[in-house]
């Protein structure tokens, strides 16, 4: 374990030093979270419809969602980008280490950090002035502190897979908009998914990107009773572990098809 | 037994061949056309603990090839390899835990970090126990008077400063071999020869097994008392630097700038090898002519501005060596 602690810790201290992008990430995230709140607002009014999920339900949703953007795979590690394009991952491989796991554990890092900086203001300015909840129980608080630590293990294990997909491509930047489209949509952060119609939710139910907003979120506003929490939780952990093991697999082929290129 | 066994080392490459012009583009899209490149074609060599091995030839040689294959990164199609009784790719782990490697263009530091704290860092990667790191760091920070640049983040130390830093960030597990793939590279001459100290006293005084690719023939004199030359994926010669210039040519230099472009230099023991405008290159053999006289005739006869002699070029040597195995 200790490599990947240590990887893990060394990341960690270093991306909280970016302050001042944890200042203007908190402003866009705030501005956004208004003009979010403001639009749903607009629609509750507007509607007779009975609705899944109530106005201030919502309203803890998005600012949820705000606060921990970061937490969500939208991007790679850049270095590690890098490394793979310029061959410097030679570097990374004659390490006596599991490679995939120093990876994931910069994963860790890089979607705990910055969410970190983030989140702690955005959540006391959104319960303070902008209408945000606080769990209704201990019980919702502790089930959604079980469920988003799961989330940043599988937000982590997308982030890897990510960034060992440009093994195949080199400039990958197509791939990351996919699945960052993907993930804003299918995680709720666009519109909340007990907003989306019915005949989605099967789909979006049995897609992996609920783990990483939707599942946690609503076990904190206790949408989702605690009670569902174990089995939830052991959706986002078994997705989790499908991923790694592709990241794991795909990483294997492409060890093996390797060609460093220059120097 | 030998710590480096390779035998019949082959290793090729797919490389995708792009058409020219937008049709070519376009047909690449549907049908990709592959050409292969074999890096290594059946090298063998074995080398001894305690060795310091210069291993050269030009670019694309396959030089880089044999050292990622030897650190276990690639794997070869076929031919056998056993690095300290094990087969590297197979044994990565176990292999690259008493490695060292410094590839001369890139940096194992991590850019943002401070260098100490890659030095942590590498540590904990390498699980090494805590008083013997202690005793590596000090000894190499001393050596390589690293003290000043601990705190400095990576991405602000110059070139000469990085690359003692990698050269410690390398050997802080105290490993028993050492791959170093052009560590002189962009080194101003000072640091070359910090770079050059330090590699013989490691080697002298740790023991440490070193395998040096360079294009720096100062390097490999300085250094290598053995030396591997590979060209085209081959082996062409396991021998000293004396028998590599016995082998190929005794041939020097002699580069004469004249005050008059349209002096014409013409002596019959020195062949014209190029010109441009008033700079002259002057081959020559010294077993024929020795230097001394042939500069006192050439500054007799022109007005000369100035001149030296060197050694030709390691590529050159290389390549003259490929033609006379004539393969």
């Amino acid at each position: 374990m200790r490599p990947y602690r240590a990887m893990l810790s060394a990341r960690f201290r270093l991306l909280l030093q970016y302050r001042a992008a944890a200042i203007a990430g908190f402003g866009t995230q705030l501005f956004w979270g208004l003009i979010r709140v403001m639009i749903f607002t607009a629609f509750y009014r507007s509607t007779t419809a009975p609705v899944p999920m109530s106005l201030e339900e919502t309203v803890t949703y998005v600012w949820l969602g705000q606060a921990l953007l970061l937490l969500m795979p939208w991007n790679w590690d850049g270095e590690i980008a890098q490394a793979i394009r310029t061959g410097n991952v030679a570097y990374e491989l004659v390490r006596p280490a599991d490679l995939y796991w120093l990876w994931f554990a910069r994963g860790v890092a890089m979607r705990t950090a910055p969410a970190l900086l983030r989140a702690v203001p955005m959540f006391v300015m959104a319960v303070a002035f902008l209408g945000m909840g606080l769990p209704p129980t201990w019980g919702a608080a502790a089930a959604f502190a079980v469920s988003i630590a799961a989330t940043v293990l599988l937000s982590a294990a997308i982030t890897t897979l990510l960034v060992i997909s440009l093994f195949w491509t080199i400039s990958g930047d197509g791939i990351v908009r996919l699945v960052a489209g993907a993930v804003m949509l299918f995680s709720g952060l666009i519109v909340p998914l007990p907003l989306f119609p019915d005949w989605a939710q099967p789909v979006l139910n049995a897609l992996p990107f609920r783990g990483i907003g939707d599942v946690p979120f609503r076990l904190y506003m206790g949408h989702i009773p605690a009670a569902e929490a174990p089995r939830l939780v052991a959706q986002q952990l078994a997705w989790t572990a499908a991923i790694v093991l592709v990241g794991r697999f795909a990483l294997d082929r492409a060890r093996r098809r390797l060609v460093v290129q220059g120097g | 037994m030998p710590l480096i066994v390779v035998e019949d080392l082959v290793k090729t490459f797919r490389v995708a061949e792009r058409r020219p012009g937008a049709w070519g583009a376009l047909a690449g899209v549907v049908r990709r056309r592959h050409r292969t490149v074999t890096a290594l074609d059946g090298v063998s060599f074995s080398i001894e603990e305690g060795e310091l091995v210069g291993y050269i030839g030009p670019n694309g040689a396959g030089k880089s090839t044999t050292v990622k294959i030897l650190s276990g990164i690639l794997v070869p199609d076929s031919g056998r390899v056993e690095v300290m009784g094990r087969t590297p790719w197979q044994h990565r782990v176990a292999t690259v835990r008493r490695l060292g490697v410094v590839f001369g263009q890139r940096t194992q530091l991590w850019w943002d970090l401070p260098v100490v704290e890659s030095f942590e860092l590498l540590r904990d990667i390498y699980r090494v126990p805590a008083a013997d790191y202690r005793r590596n760091r000090d000894e190499l920070v001393d050596r390589l008077d690293l003290a000043a640049l601990l705190d400095t983040p990576v991405r602000q130390l110059s070139l000469g400063q990085r690359m003692r830093c990698d050269l410690a960030a390398a050997l802080l597990h105290g490993p028993t071999i050492l791959y170093l793939d052009e560590p002189t590279i962009g080194l101003d001459a000072a640091n070359k020869l910090a770079v050059r100290d330090f590699l013989r006293a490691i080697n002298r005084e740790r023991g440490v097994t070193i395998i040096l690719t360079t294009h720096d023939m100062d390097d490999i004199e300085a250094l290598s008392n053995r030396l591997l030359v590979i060209d085209r994926g081959r082996l062409f010669l396991d021998g000293t630097v004396g028998d590599l210039r016995a082998r190929v040519t005794s041939e020097r230099r002699l580069i004469v700038d004249l005050e008059r472009q349209d002096d014409a230099v013409v002596d019959p023991d020195a062949e014209l090898v190029r010109r441009d405008g008033g700079r002259v290159w002057l081959r020559f053999d010294p077993a024929c002519v020795p230097a001394a006289e042939l500069i006192a005739r050439v500054t007799a006869r022109h007005a000369v501005r100035d001149l030296y002699v060197e050694n030709p070029p390691i590529e050159e040597i290389v390549a003259r060596l490929y033609g006379e195995t004539g393969a």
